[in-house]
């Protein structure tokens, strides 16, 4: 009965979708208010049709219904709770509702803090944002659908692949359709504005905030991702430039070059039909990331859910949503009017800098994972392109970026004088320049890169933080008269500072563990030790334990640090025997500067056992940079301005527009 | 309509043109992602010298293939979709196609527990105890079957298990082609 009832609120949401995505937009061209008032209600009954659809088949994974096709084939009675209720999104058709559902979600928040809103502009993206939740609506009750009956039910379930059965995987999906969901607001209001043929400050105001919250949750699931990949693969590794992490990273950089842009079309008006486009493209790319997931074109360590047939209706979706927004791009981009010339040394000079950065290196990473495809589609062959190429296209593309973001957020608006700039960054340089002796000084010249690297995380963090205390004016007024002026400093400026921070702690993060990162890979008796980057790592042994629903082998392993031991290491080889799976559950001892990383591999036939050991430093910071740049995005998203919305423009005569 | 504003467009639809070619393929069974091809393909095949699965006496070597259209099935007992394209291999060995089989990382015991189970499709085995085999023809997954042509040339790799759709459609034509 439930799922019937999850079906029936699944096809009135499809229903009223349809009515939200055409009604509204008609309305608005013919300037009928009734036909536009349409929109707000509409989306209110979406979210909560998809709502209930949502709970319905949650409720059918709680109480473990095997007489639904998916819940059998994707849980078991012995799974913990929380991994039945994250069961419903790790697999294709519950990632789908979840992904449905977030997108109502957005259509209900336009519609519900949208008040400030041109009446005619809010119709045209509830329509627009209508038309395209209908598109997946459709997709979810026609190609994916959740509630299909099993007959006969089993009576047991065939478990959840066990690498999903982590917390860390578990919430990462959900902030990663955060994000990419989130950018389809971005996108309705472009089209809207293309269909209105008007781009204003005002526009790129209400434009900002969405674009903010999606980007936030797309920073935090991109590191919930490669945290889970860090502590289950048992690799050592956080990123792999997979295909399917790349196609998260992709809409990442557009959509950061979005944030940037929206604030000079904010500030000085221009760079509007640049900003319209990238709008389209980073829900573009989302939506290409969802396609080469989710219809199995990719080989790749996550397609688990693919399905060439699924792989046609997306395609169709993508082309759609996507051609339709580029297309209309193409045809009303020019009324737009391109915004005037500016200085290059000034703000917006340094955001085009960042905009033309970063999409060149959305398109590099885009490039090196859609390569092997085309080449195959067109008969070259296979080709697999590997961390080489990223780490030797990206990264020259990423440093030039990360040099100018300092200096660049220190320049005025209009014209800027860049000496006077780098003369406010002195203590910057001098810090940057003192870490990279320090680190070419501790490791050697050979690391030259690496050391670079670690001086532009530094160059970064003081960077932003001297932004800050000269706004605070700590130089002027002294510790205490600057530390009240910058509580009450814009919430903006702080969302600035912590998220440039935020990206140098990360850079820091990243270049230390990809440069210094320690490996033994060797076979272990108990009661040996080995050492590994200072540290002395002893095993006494390994034993049978048991989980709720797997059994694991455990290795016992002590840290020692000279003769004292710091912690106690207990690295598992889980066995699923419903999923028939196993896993590797790591042990990390972090010291929040380096991590201590041990993995226990196979018996062998001598009664030693394979042991995986890393030292990786600093790599903790890859994910408190993280969470930092993503806590800036929030507190940026908290300021005032955004919230009480844009001063209207002067109103335009409607029969001139219309 | 200026040209410039035309580019994104036109570059997404020839992406999306790309795209839907690649996934038509896909569907068609005309291409498989997960297929992988060989380095080998059209080269002699690598030599194999193997002990049999246990005890002294003659295993698999090389020699033994001359001269014949053959397959080479590299299997374990432990690895379940060996078990499952078992079938499609007695069926063929029926029909009188050789087949050499390569038994990989295996225990003598269960090895011989798997055969006399499900039956014995191969002409002959080799044990490759230390994967050093496995190694020299490029084996990815269990289980994985070579066709070797008449001149000793290995004319196709099948990564995975054979199922009755891929005898049909690959295996049994290629057997025709290379017997004709």
């Amino acid at each position: 009965m439930i799922a019937e009832i999850g079906q029936f609120a699944l096809i009135l949401a499809l229903l009223l979708a349809l009515v939200q995505g055409t009604l509204p937009l008609w309305g608005a061209a013919r300037n009928d208010p009734a036909m536009m008032a349409v929109a707000r209600p509409a989306a209110a009954g979406q979210l909560l049709l998809a709502a209930a659809a949502f709970l319905c088949l949650m409720r059918l994974f709680v109480v473990s219904d095997f007489s639904v096709a998916l819940v059998a084939a994707h849980s078991h009675t012995l799974k913990p709770l929380l991994y039945k209720i994250t069961g419903l999104w790790a697999n294709h058709e519950g990632s789908m509702l979840l992904w449905v559902l977030m997108l109502s979600l957005f259509g209900a928040l336009v519609a519900l803090f949208g008040a400030n809103l041109p009446v005619r502009l809010r119709a045209r993206v509830l329509g627009v944002q209508g038309a395209v939740a209908a598109g997946f609506l459709a997709f979810v009750v026609f190609a994916s659908n959740p509630f299909l009956r099993l007959e006969p039910a089993p009576l047991e379930g065939q478990g959840l692949n066990p690498l999903l059965q982590d917390p860390g995987l578990a919430f990462h999906p959900p902030f990663l359709y955060l994000g990419y969901v989130g950018f389809s607001i971005a996108f309705s209001f472009a089209v809207a504005a293309l269909i209105e043929g008007r781009v204003d400050p005002a526009w790129a105001r209400w434009v900002r905030p969405w674009t903010l919250l999606a980007w936030c949750g797309l920073t935090i699931g991109i590191a919930l991702g490669s945290w889970w990949a860090y502590y289950e693969l048992g690799w050592g590794g956080w990123w792999f430039w997979d295909p399917v992490e790349n196609a998260s990273f992709i809409p990442w950089l557009v959509g950061t070059a979005l944030l940037h842009s929206a604030i000079v079309v904010e500030k000085r008006s221009a760079l509007k039909g640049w900003t319209v486009l990238l709008a389209i493209l980073t829900f573009g790319t989302a939506l290409l990331g969802t396609f080469l997931v989710r219809s199995g074109v990719l080989t790749s360590v996550h397609s688990f859910a693919a399905d060439p047939a699924r792989g046609v209706f997306v395609l169709a979706l993508l082309f759609a949503v996507v051609g339709g927004g580029l297309a209309l791009y193409a045809a009303r981009a020019p009324a737009l009017g391109g915004g005037g010339l500016f200085a290059p040394v000034s703000r917006e000079g340094a955001m085009l800098l960042n905009n033309l950065l970063l999409t060149t290196g959305a398109a590099v990473v885009a490039l090196g994972t859609l390569y092997p495809l085309v080449l195959d589609a067109l008969g070259g062959g296979k080709v697999s392109v590997g961390p080489p190429f990223f780490e030797a296209t990206f990264v020259p593309i990423a440093a030039p970026l990360l040099i100018a973001c300092a200096a660049g957020a220190l320049l005025p608006w209009k014209r800027g004088d860049l000496k006077g700039v780098l003369g406010r960054l002195r203590a910057a340089l001098l810090i940057a320049g003192a870490t990279a002796a320090t680190a070419a000084w501790r490791a050697g010249v050979d690391d030259l890169p690496a050391a670079f690297g670690l001086a532009l995380a530094a160059w970064l963090i003081v960077g932003a933080l001297v932004g800050l205390a000269e706004r605070a004016g700590l130089l002027r007024r002294g510790p205490s008269g600057a530390a009240r002026r910058a509580a009450g400093l814009p919430r903006a400026a702080w969302g600035m500072t912590l998220a440039h921070a935020g990206l140098g702690v990360a850079v820091a993060g990243i270049v230390a563990s990809s440069a210094w990162q320690s490996e033994r890979i060797l076979a272990m008796r108990p009661g040996e030790t080995v050492e590994i980057a200072g540290y002395r790592v002893a095993f006494e042994g390994a034993g049978a334990t048991a989980g709720p629903n797997y059994s694991a082998v455990t290795g016992r392993f002590r840290l020692l640090d000279g003769g004292r031991e710091i912690a106690r290491l207990r690295p598992e080889t889980r066995n699923y025997p419903a999923e028939r799976g196993q896993t590797t559950e790591a042990a990390i001892h972090t010291s929040w500067l380096a991590d201590v990383y041990v993995v226990l591999g196979a018996r062998l036939p001598d009664g030693g056992w394979t042991v995986r050991l890393y030292h990786n430093p600093l790599v903790p910071w890859i994910w408190i940079g993280a969470a930092v740049m993503a806590l800036g995005g929030l507190v940026s998203l908290s300021d005032r301005r955004l919230r009480v919305g844009a001063p209207r423009p002067a109103r335009r005569p409607l029969g001139a527009a219309g | 309509m200026r040209i410039r504003t035309l580019v994104p467009a036109a570059a997404f639809a020839a992406l999306a043109a790309v795209l839907a070619v690649y996934l038509v393929q896909i569907d068609s069974g005309a291409r498989d992602p997960g297929r992988l091809p060989s380095a080998l393909i059209g080269r002699p095949a690598p030599p194999l010298d193997l002990p049999p699965i246990d005890g002294p006496g003659e295993g698999l070597r090389s020699d033994r293939l001359g001269g014949a259209v053959a397959l080479v099935n590299v299997f374990a007992s432990w690895c379940p979709p060996c078990r499952a394209e078992h079938p499609m291999l007695m069926r063929l060995a029926r029909e009188g196609v050789a087949i050499y089989g390569v038994n990989y990382k295996d225990r003598p015991e269960d090895a011989r527990a798997f055969l006399a189970e499900l039956g014995n499709p191969y002409r002959a085995v080799g044990a490759d105890r230390t994967g050093r085999t496995a190694i020299d023809w490029g084996v990815y997954g269990y289980p994985e079957t070579f066709v070797i042509d008449r001149a000793g040339l290995v004319r196709y790799r099948h990564v995975g298990p054979i199922t009755p759709h891929d005898l049909e459609t690959r295996i049994r034509p290629l057997l025709a082609r290379l017997d004709g």
